[in-house]
């Protein structure tokens, strides 16, 4: 278990910049999730906390002592990679021996012939084999000991890989999108699995992952990662709820958050498809964005219409696509009772909450605003 | 007439249809082997009807350009077997072959490791180590000779900088067998690193990582865990490909020494060439070559075997 701290980490590749600058403390015990969509540079991160790829710039801390120039072998961190990395000439129960014995066994007892016959190899085998066997049976992958690589599913592949990393008790699990090659069905299953296996181990864990869903439903906490940055870093919750930029809005949350171009009078209203709505702000007049997720859009009834384009029943809950009169712009709005859904091409009216409204301003970030009501009780305290 | 023709059609018609459908069926069957039949024919006449062709004259007495040919049966094996120049050309043939084998393979995959571990020139040294393949070995062998010659050649003027006499490589009857070695290596090394690099590149880079993390801090380590199990396929096919071509050595042997001093670089296919093209006798020539077909298709065995048990991996 370990603290992980990083400090202005930066990763250049030739001219282009990966990671322009990054810190983050990752506590002890968290299971952090660092969220990002392709080519954000999470990974590259993962790989410098791994201690595969130099920093160009910036440190690494673990627990409390610099690991810069140290080799990952020595930093006692275990990765879980995307494509598994299973030695495929190796049985389940050697891939996952091959940590213990290279830390274990000197060099002389590791070689072929002559190892075998040395009584101080016979006597590490035995507790090798004891740890392999009772990681195996908390995964539920003893019966696949003898088997090789080509000889497991995705899934139990993903499970010794998992029991490669656990073997050996790293301070902390470095998972790079290891559920990304799995079908959906049991990625869904997995990720209770590996949240679970958190739970248990009470260990350092960070999650590398592209997709949302993953992220928010297994983290404590979730590092959303846009071009090289760290642009929010908290509670999957409170990243979904209260974004602090119109990029991680739209990150984060499926479908996704519906933003419409507003503006902010010079009364400091704000206004969306001619409709001033009763939200103030204190920014300067000028455009700004509006982003209302799609649960929070209420169906029939309201100052704002548009037709619709599509519906998507997904069973349980259903989305209703909405093309806005007059704008390009389209709308997604959740139904949770899809026995009542509109025709295709009818005109529906709706409305939303003012406390709904996220608004972001031209440059995406995120821009406070008051409830009109609030603010004219304010005026009139004035008067 | 044509009332005639009809009657006649007409009777005919009744007897004819078993006849017809028993027609109909037989080209049925024949069809496929009368598709196959050219490329069957072909492949007997150019490939496997030489290899009749050669085991059927080991067993006469047949003189190239001779008017007639006698069979006499076991002679030829008889009189191999009880020659000592057959036994020496074996004996040095499988030396050539057993040193040749792994100087050339682990040549091939050292380089072939320094290559795939450089980052710059890849290509330029990759073209380099091939050139001893792409250039022909008889043209190779006269700048060998000069370089190995006793008095200026440029091996021994540097052994004399260090103050060792060389030996007369080619003409000393302990060095020239291991001479020719080293120029079979030098000379198989760039095709064996071609294949290794082949190899290597397949290997996926994500296992040297995780080897890395698992601990294999050393490149040994890394080597014995992930390149070496993970190379075993193209090791295979790279040392029985090797060994088939180190069997077949003559044209250094030709060129260079003429299978001299004493006998000392006789190799199989070398007694084969004069007995068979230059004493014809073709007959004789002809069980030297089904001995020496026997190594190759041994060879060949135990490559199929190997990569059986290699196919698992994939």
């Amino acid at each position: 278990m370990a603290r992980i701290e990083l400090k202005g980490i930066r990763k250049s590749f030739d001219a282009t910049e990966v990671l322009g600058g990054v810190d983050l403390t990752i506590e002890n015990g968290e299971f952090l999730s660092l969220v990002g969509p392709s080519g954000c540079g999470k990974s590259t991160l993962l790989r410098v906390i791994a201690g595969l790829e130099p920093q160009s710039a910036g440190e690494v801390t673990i627990d409390g002592s610099v690991v810069d120039g140290i080799r990952p072998s020595a930093r006692n961190l275990a990765m879980v990679f995307q494509s598994y990395a299973l030695y495929p000439h190796l049985s389940a129960f050697d891939n996952m021996a091959v940590p213990l014995r290279m830390r274990r066994l000197s060099t002389i007892e590791r070689l072929p012939l002559l190892g075998t016959i040395l009584p101080s190899r016979r006597r590490e085998e035995r507790t090798i084999r004891a740890d392999i066997e009772k990681i195996a049976a908390q995964l539920e992958i003893s019966h696949l000991l003898q088997r090789k690589p080509a000889q497991l599913s995705g899934g139990q592949r993903q499970r010794v890989a998992v029991g490669r990393a656990m073997v050996r008790q790293p301070v902390a699990f470095l998972f790079d999108e290891p559920l990304s090659n799995l079908d959906a069905k049991l990625r869904v299953h997995m990720r209770a699995e590996l949240a679970e296996l958190h739970r248990s181990l009470r260990s350092t864990f960070i999650y590398v992952t592209h997709d949302q869903a993953e992220a928010m439903t297994m983290s404590s906490r979730l590092a959303v990662m846009i071009a090289g940055e760290l642009v929010q870093v908290g509670r999957p919750a409170e990243i979904y709820d209260n974004p602090r930029d119109a990029r991680v809005a739209e990150f984060v949350g499926s479908p996704k958050i519906n933003m419409m171009p507003g503006r902010i009078r010079d009364d400091g209203r704000i206004e969306v498809f001619g409709h001033v709505l009763r939200l103030t702000s204190s920014q300067p007049s000028g455009n700004c964005r509006i982003g209302i997720r799609p649960e929070r859009i209420e169906l029939g009834g309201g100052p704002f219409s548009g037709a619709v384009v599509h519906v998507e029943n997904m069973g349980a809950e259903a989305f209703v696509h909405l093309g806005l009169n007059g704008a390009d712009a389209r709308l997604v709005a959740r139904v949770n009772d899809v026995r009542r859904l509109p025709d295709i091409g009818s005109h529906l009216s709706f409305n939303f909450a003012a406390d709904a409204v996220r608004a972001f301003n031209s440059a995406g970030k995120r821009i406070d605003v008051t409830a009109e009501q609030a603010e004219r009780i304010r005026e009139r305290a004035i008067v | 007439m044509s009332d005639n023709a009809a009657t006649i059609g007409g009777l005919a018609v009744p007897i004819s249809i078993p006849k017809r459908a028993a027609q109909r069926r037989n080209p049925l069957l024949l069809t496929p082997y009368g598709l196959v039949a050219p490329a069957l024919t072909l492949m007997l006449m150019m490939l496997l009807g030489p290899l009749a062709g050669v085991i059927a004259l080991s067993f006469t007495d047949y003189q190239l350009g001779a008017p007639s040919l006698s069979w006499i049966g076991l002679a030829n094996y008889h009189e191999m077997f009880g020659d000592r120049v057959f036994w020496t050309a074996l004996r040095n043939t499988l030396v050539y072959v057993g040193i040749v084998v792994p100087g050339a393979v682990s040549a091939g995959l050292a380089i072939a490791l320094l290559i795939q571990s450089g980052t710059s020139l890849r290509s330029l040294y990759r073209t380099i180590y091939f050139l001893p393949v792409m250039a022909t070995l008889i043209a190779m062998a006269v700048v060998w000779e000069f370089m190995l010659h006793p008095q200026f050649g440029l091996v021994n003027g540097v052994l004399r900088e260090f103050g060792i006499a060389g030996p007369s490589w080619l003409q000393d009857r302990s060095t020239a067998l291991y001479a020719l070695c080293a120029i079979g290596i030098w000379q198989a090394a760039g095709f064996n690193m071609v294949l290794f690099l082949a190899g290597l590149v397949s290997i996926p880079k994500q296992l040297y990582e995780a080897a890395e993390i698992d601990g294999a801090s050393s490149a040994w380590a890394r080597f014995r865990l992930v390149t070496w199990p993970l190379l075993r396929p193209v090791t295979t096919f790279v040392v029985v490909i090797s060994g088939i071509r180190s069997f077949q050595v003559f044209d250094t042997v030709h060129v260079l020494t003429k299978g001299g001093p004493s006998k000392s670089t006789e190799v199989l296919i070398h007694s084969m060439y004069t007995e068979g093209f230059e004493f014809f006798r073709s007959g004789y020539g002809a069980a030297l070559t089904v001995v020496f077909l026997g190594f190759i298709l041994l060879l060949t065995l135990i490559k199929s075997r190997l990569a059986d048990r290699g196919a698992q991996y994939a």
